[in-house]
């Protein structure tokens, strides 16, 4: 599903690279946490699969494409396999929770009985009915992060990929989101999740790669945080 | 892209920067209606360069006893040699098309009726009126011809084309039609520059939508069609007001005061506003929708 070739990433002025050599394999349907400090290359690596920056040197396969061959109009094609989640949540505040899950397929031209007819489903699965008419700013973190997965997944996508998602939530909440994206990634969908949250990956028994100072340090298939250091 | 998602984009962008929209929208008009005056202005000089170009003639005054020239050193023309101009006038065919001759009586009528105001037609007599042939040209701008061949001979005091003072005339017009082109050559840079400065604006107000736009996959195009209309919204209107002034000021100035003070001239009809409409549109909203896009490939990369 997604396959990094001796990806190097340098910034235009750094001095270090952000990715050097690594070389990553992930299958689909697979569950991946990507660890490391601030800095280590984490959000570099999630920004070269949504192909937001291109490497300087190797190759990246997402879903069957190379991306370092992609054409710029055919990011777009790339980019509705690949579902994303964020710390921040990014809902548009004058929309309603149903209004920012239909956006997502609005600004694809879906037609409109289409996303009458899936968004109650979306939001059944995330835990939100009875949320539909609410702002976001009426409802709590946990269920703001529900409406973003929800967006995420509206649309079927291949891969999730969620940074830091748990990043702005209490313990509690985050093990819900967890269990929510736990279901979503049983129903087939890859996902790859950066975090910091040491309780998280230790709890959940995932496969864990680990990312200090742009290289791969540890490729672990059912990793904790912190071992192996 | 649904119709109705990119209506209520669109209504919603220019409702959110309604100063900014209207800032569009004014300068739009103002440039516009220089622009369309700049051309009519030059359709008003093609409209009297045909009207009066049609009725020139080359006058050929004779000599007459008071006349000074070396060509007229003997005296006043005799009739011989007016038959041998007008002989060889006819030669001149087919680039003379008609030739009139004008006696020393029907000169003084024209010259009275000409300063009928003035004591000048009181106290002119027959005898200081020259004769003349008034000369039709099937080219007038062959005029050097006639010229060449007549000036300086034997009882002919002066060939004259009335074509040259006319010339002045167009001169100063198309002077006046140069700077009001110039002007709305600024004004639309200046136009220009005012609409990507709102579409930057635009653009950062919107950055949340159109990051998660991106996100979700919608493409370039899907992207940028909100902002493009709403470009090309706001110039529309401003060319609109643009014609609206332009059809007003040919209305009140041309129709109501001009036509009805200088009968001797025709003036611009109504197709040439018309004309104007799919111009002033290309123009504007085409002007819009490029630096829109400038601005945009910029501000809104995928």
């Amino acid at each position: 599903m997604i396959r990094f070739e001796n990806v190097t990433k340098l910034h235009k002025g750094a001095s270090r690279p952000a990715l050097r050599d690594v070389t990553v394999d992930i299958e689909k349907g697979e569950f991946v946490f990507l660890v490391g400090a601030s800095g280590s290359g984490k959000s570099t690596f999630l920004r070269l699969l949504l192909r937001e920056e291109r490497p300087t040197s190797g190759t990246i396969w997402v879903a069957g494409k190379d991306l370092t061959k992609l054409a710029g109009w055919k990011v777009p094609v790339l980019r509705r396999q690949l579902g994303c989640v964020f710390q921040d949540f990014r809902l548009l505040p004058n929309r309603t929770v149903a209004g920012n899950v239909a956006f997502a397929l609005e600004v694809i031209g879906r037609p409109a009985d289409e996303i009458k007819r899936v968004i109650p489903n979306v939001l059944e699965l995330v835990g939100l009915e009875g949320k539909e008419d609410s702002y976001p700013n009426e409802i709590s973190g946990g269920e703001q992060q529900r409406v973003a997965i929800a967006r995420a997944i509206v649309n079927r996508p291949q891969v999730l990929i969620a940074d830091e998602p748990t990043g702005n939530l209490d313990p509690e909440t985050s093990i819900g989101i967890m269990k929510l994206l736990d279901r979503i990634n049983r129903i087939g969908t890859t996902v790859v999740m950066a975090t910091h949250d040491v309780a998280i990956v230790d709890q959940m028994r995932k496969r864990v790669i680990e990312i200090e100072d742009g290289r791969v340090v540890r490729d672990q298939a059912r990793g904790v945080y912190g071992s192996g250091a | 892209m649904r119709a109705g998602f990119v209506f209520s984009e669109v209504t919603t962008g220019l409702r959110r920067n309604v100063t900014l929209t209207l800032a569009v929208v004014i300068t739009v008009a103002v440039s516009l209606t220089l622009f369309g005056s700049s051309l009519l202005v030059r359709a008003q000089v093609q409209e009297m360069k045909d009207y009066w170009y049609d009725r020139v003639e080359v006058s050929i005054f004779l000599c007459g006893d008071i006349s000074d020239v070396p060509s007229c050193a003997s005296g006043a023309v005799t009739e011989e040699e007016k038959d041998q101009i007008k002989q060889d006038l006819r030669d001149f065919k087919p680039l003379v098309q008609k030739v009139y001759f004008e006696s020393k009586a029907e000169a003084l009528q024209r010259f009275k009726e000409q300063f009928k105001d003035s004591p000048l037609a009181e106290n002119a007599t027959e005898d200081q009126m020259p004769e003349s042939f008034r000369v039709k040209l099937s080219d007038p701008t062959q005029f050097s011809v006639v010229a060449a061949a007549f000036m300086g001979r034997q009882g002919i005091e002066e060939v004259r084309d009335q074509r040259q003072s006319l010339d002045r005339l167009f001169k100063a017009l198309s002077g006046l039609q140069n700077i009001a082109l110039a002007v709305a050559a600024v004004m639309l840079l200046v136009t220009g520059l005012l609409i990507s400065n709102t579409m930057r604006v635009a653009a950062f107000s919107r950055r949340r939508e159109t990051s998660i736009m991106r996100l979700v996959g919608a493409s370039n195009s899907a992207i940028q069609l909100p902002f493009l209309l709403e470009a090309a919204v706001a110039a529309l209107i401003g060319t609109i007001v643009a014609l609206g002034l332009l059809a007003a000021g040919k209305y009140y100035l041309i129709d109501n005061t001009l036509a009805s003070t200088f009968t001797f001239t025709t003036f611009i009809g109504w197709d040439s506003v018309i004309t104007l409409i799919p111009t002033l549109i290309f123009v504007g909203v085409g002007l819009a929708i490029a630096s829109a896009l400038l601005t945009l490939r910029k501000y809104l990369k995928v």
